[in-house]
């Protein structure tokens, strides 16, 4: 047995085994390993939103982002979505401008307006330092932000206190910092006593408390002029969540789930007939070899699922586009190769020989041509937005797999079933001959 | 040989070929759907009996909105286009078409709404943007690449050469089936949008992928020429490359049409109109990296001969 066929047997038993990991994965409602389907193709809700990075430090912007991201992520698991997912994406422009965006996918949801509701009762919360400065006889208050955001915030509580008003008990909002958020505090009280620490909620200054000495502990209090209801309600979303930097919905889409079926299904069929007659088409023609790029097609093809599945890449329209594409580049590759093959069979070569030669032969054209295909779609990836993402990263792994399909699975296959016969002319080297040529016609 | 004796005429096609293009492009144009342009735009299914578009117009403009577009989109749907819509407005227009049509009929539209997308403008503005240069970009390092790869062969053609060819192939091979998208979009309702640019992305990696496989075996031919001291004329060598990879050519473009073909007839509608973009461009694609890729440089390689 030649290390040929010992590599080919554990490619197929590797195959088998991502079949099944792929139709079991697929059958089995519960398998967290299911493809996951885009908003296109199974209907849900996607908000885009704006992240106003104005007034956070440059350094501090990234994590404000993520800040951002986790304190949407509660609010989209309170708002009970099956599989929510929330992404931050960061757009640079060609004018150097970077937009910070937040991606909000809520699969099922149709009713955006309701999702936009729920979200956007997440209020805004940040501190910052005043400082006045005096032109002639008008004063000017600009307010610097202290990194203090609602990012730290553990929690907020109601609590009556004395208010200014004898007799009546003023609603005031007490806010818990976590850890980090309580050093930080301090270090901003403890370095700035005498000034005036605002409290802004939603960009507006609601509390303008002057700081009078270091305040340890991580508590703050806010008394603003607020009635009660209105403190309840606020100690409620910021108890959701407070958001470090305030956003704005940008653009938002919903897809109407029976819309998101029938593409499924179309998509299947589809996928399946276009196998089908690759698969018809690719035998008649290439006999023999046409075998085995099916078999290496369909290994490529378990593979690209597996590997979909356990990243796992969502799977979109533009997704599939980048699937389907790369599925004839992978065929491409094997077809460079059997013309190759054929045509040192012509010149009176062995079909071993020829084998050898047809694959190193064609590896050039293969090279070149998967190489540049690979530098297109990394710079897709890099350039493009989410939908051109999407096929890119998709082209990408599929024109890997193809490669290695091609060069590596075809080649295994072929050595491992094909002899090697004198050089002599025989019924037998006929009979080879045949099977590793091509056509319609016998030759 | 047959090309290559006739390259005159396949030039000349080409050319027939690309005025119509970019005459269709020009004359009827490519309308920008609101993925460039920001906008909202909704589908709603009537169950019962779609009432006559104008009145659908009539209940939209209810709303302050300015334009609106109301199309057929196939079956009971309508599609519904306008600028970019708040939440509050979405749900007053689909109040107001859900709302009876007229008041001698007792029974209400049965209406839902299939989709409902809309873009901020200064989104819609950054993703063309974006497409336009991520292709420019993509144009390049293809043209710097293949400059590269055939580094080796510099005669007669000096290896930028190739790469310039390669380059303007690939602007033919997308603006053929840009300017067919400009006639679809004439006769039909269809607009430009992203998965559209995805299309066009996508020929452009088929695209390269074919021209280098021709020029590959050019390349290898003059090597194994200059080896063995063979004197070929370039024409000949240009020739016989063609003649070896066309079955190459029109089997893998065949597998790909397989494919885009089943996804037309039995895919979803989300990427039909994609899938027709695609073929088109396959097919132009393939016929252009056969007739035109190849023999181009032979005027190119006695330019230079010239000099």
């Amino acid at each position: 047995m030649n290390r040929f066929r010992v590599f080919a047997i554990f490619a197929i038993v590797v195959g088998f085994f991502l079949a099944y990991f792929v139709w079991s994965t697929e059958t089995n409602p519960e398998s967290q390993y299911r493809f996951k389907l885009g908003l296109d193709l199974a209907g849900g809700t996607e908000l885009v939103y704006k992240a106003d990075m104005s007034q956070t430090p440059s350094g501090e912007q990234n994590d404000a982002l993520s800040a951002l991201q986790s304190v949407i992520e509660r609010r989209v698991n309170l708002f009970g979505v099956a599989e929510p997912l929330v992404q931050t994406e960061q757009a640079s422009s060609l004018s150097g401008t970077t937009e910070d965006r937040l991606i909000v996918d809520l699969p099922g949801v149709t009713d955006i307006k309701a999702a936009v509701a729920a979200l956007g009762q997440t209020p805004t919360l940040d501190f910052r330092l005043a400082t006045s400065t005096t032109i002639g006889t008008t004063t000017a208050v600009t307010y610097a932000a202290t990194g203090l955001t609602g990012r730290y915030l553990s929690s907020a509580a109601l609590q009556f206190g004395s208010g200014a008003t004898a007799g009546l008990a003023a609603p005031q909002v007490i806010l818990n910092f976590n850890s980090d958020g309580a050093k930080l505090f301090e270090k901003i009280t403890s370095e700035n006593v005498g000034q005036t620490l605002a409290i802004f909620l939603d960009g507006q200054p609601i509390s303008t408390p002057t700081i009078q000495e270091a305040i340890p502990g991580g508590q703050a209090t806010i008394t603003g002029r607020f009635t009660a209801s209105e403190a309840r309600d606020l100690v409620r979303n910021l108890n959701f969540g407070a958001l470090p930097v305030p956003i704005v919905l940008e653009s938002s889409s919903a897809i109407g789930p029976t819309l998101g079926a029938a593409a499924v299904t179309a998509g299947v069929t589809a996928g399946l007939i276009g196998f089908i007659i690759i698969a018809l088409f690719m035998v008649a023609w290439y006999r023999l070899p046409g075998v085995i790029a099916i078999v290496a097609l369909a290994e490529y093809v378990v593979f690209m699922f597996s590997v979909m599945k356990v990243i796992p890449i969502t799977l979109t329209a533009s997704g599939i586009a980048g699937l389907i594409i790369s599925v004839g580049m992978a065929v491409d590759a094997n077809v460079l190769i059997f013309e190759r093959t054929k045509e040192e069979l012509r010149e009176g070569k062995s079909p071993r020989e020829a084998v050898h030669i047809g694959f190193s032969r064609a590896w050039t054209a293969i090279r070149d041509g998967h190489l540049t295909m690979l530098i297109s779609g990394g710079i897709l990836f890099w350039l493009g937005t989410s939908i051109v993402q999407g096929f890119a990263l998709v082209f990408v792994l599929g024109v890997l797999a193809s490669f290695i399909s091609a060069v590596s699975l075809s080649r295994v296959f072929l050595l491992a079933i094909v002899p090697d016969l004198p050089p002599e002319e025989g019924k037998e080297h006929r009979a080879w001959k045949f099977l590793l040529s091509s056509g319609f016609h016998k030759n | 040989m047959f090309i290559i004796t006739h390259r005159g005429f396949f030039f000349w096609l080409t050319g027939l070929i690309l005025v119509a293009a970019i005459g269709a492009i020009v004359f009827w144009g490519l309308p920008l759907g609101i993925d460039f342009t920001g906008g909202s735009l909704m589908q709603v299914k009537y169950s019962n009996e779609v009432p006559p578009l104008s009145t659908i117009e009539k209940q939209v403009s209810v709303v302050p909105l300015g334009a609106v577009f109301v199309r057929s989109s196939g079956g009971n749907a309508v599609s519904i286009r306008t600028r970019t819509m708040t939440p509050a407005e979405h749900e007053a227009v689909f109040a107001s078409i859900s709302s009876s049509v007229s008041t001698d009929s007792t029974s209400l539209p049965q209406t839902t709404e299939l989709s409902y997308t809309s873009v901020g403008p200064a989104l819609g503005n950054q993703f063309a943007h974006k497409a336009l240069w991520a292709l420019f970009a993509v144009i390049l390092v293809i043209m710097l690449y293949i400059a590269f790869a055939f580094r080796k062969v510099s005669r007669p053609v000096p290896s930028w050469g190739y790469g310039l060819i390669v380059v303007a192939m690939l602007a033919i091979d997308l603006i053929v089936p840009a300017g067919f998208y400009a006639m679809l979009c004439h006769y039909t309702d269809m607009q430009v949008d992203s998965l559209f640019v995805v299309a066009l992305l996508a020929l452009l990696g088929y695209c390269v992928n074919d021209v280098i496989v021709i020029f590959d075996r050019i390349r290898e031919h003059l090597a194994k020429n200059e080896k063995t001291g063979l004197k070929e004329s370039f024409e000949e060598t240009i020739g016989k490359s063609i003649n070896e990879t066309m079955i190459r050519s029109i089997n893998t473009s065949l597998t790909v049409v397989f494919a885009l073909v089943a996804l037309i007839f039995l895919g979803a509608p989300a990427t039909r109109e994609f899938a027709i973009v695609m073929l088109v461009g396959v097919v132009a694609g393939t016929f252009s990296s056969i007739c035109r890729s190849a023999p181009l440089l032979i005027p190119i390689a006695n330019w230079f001969a010239k000099k």
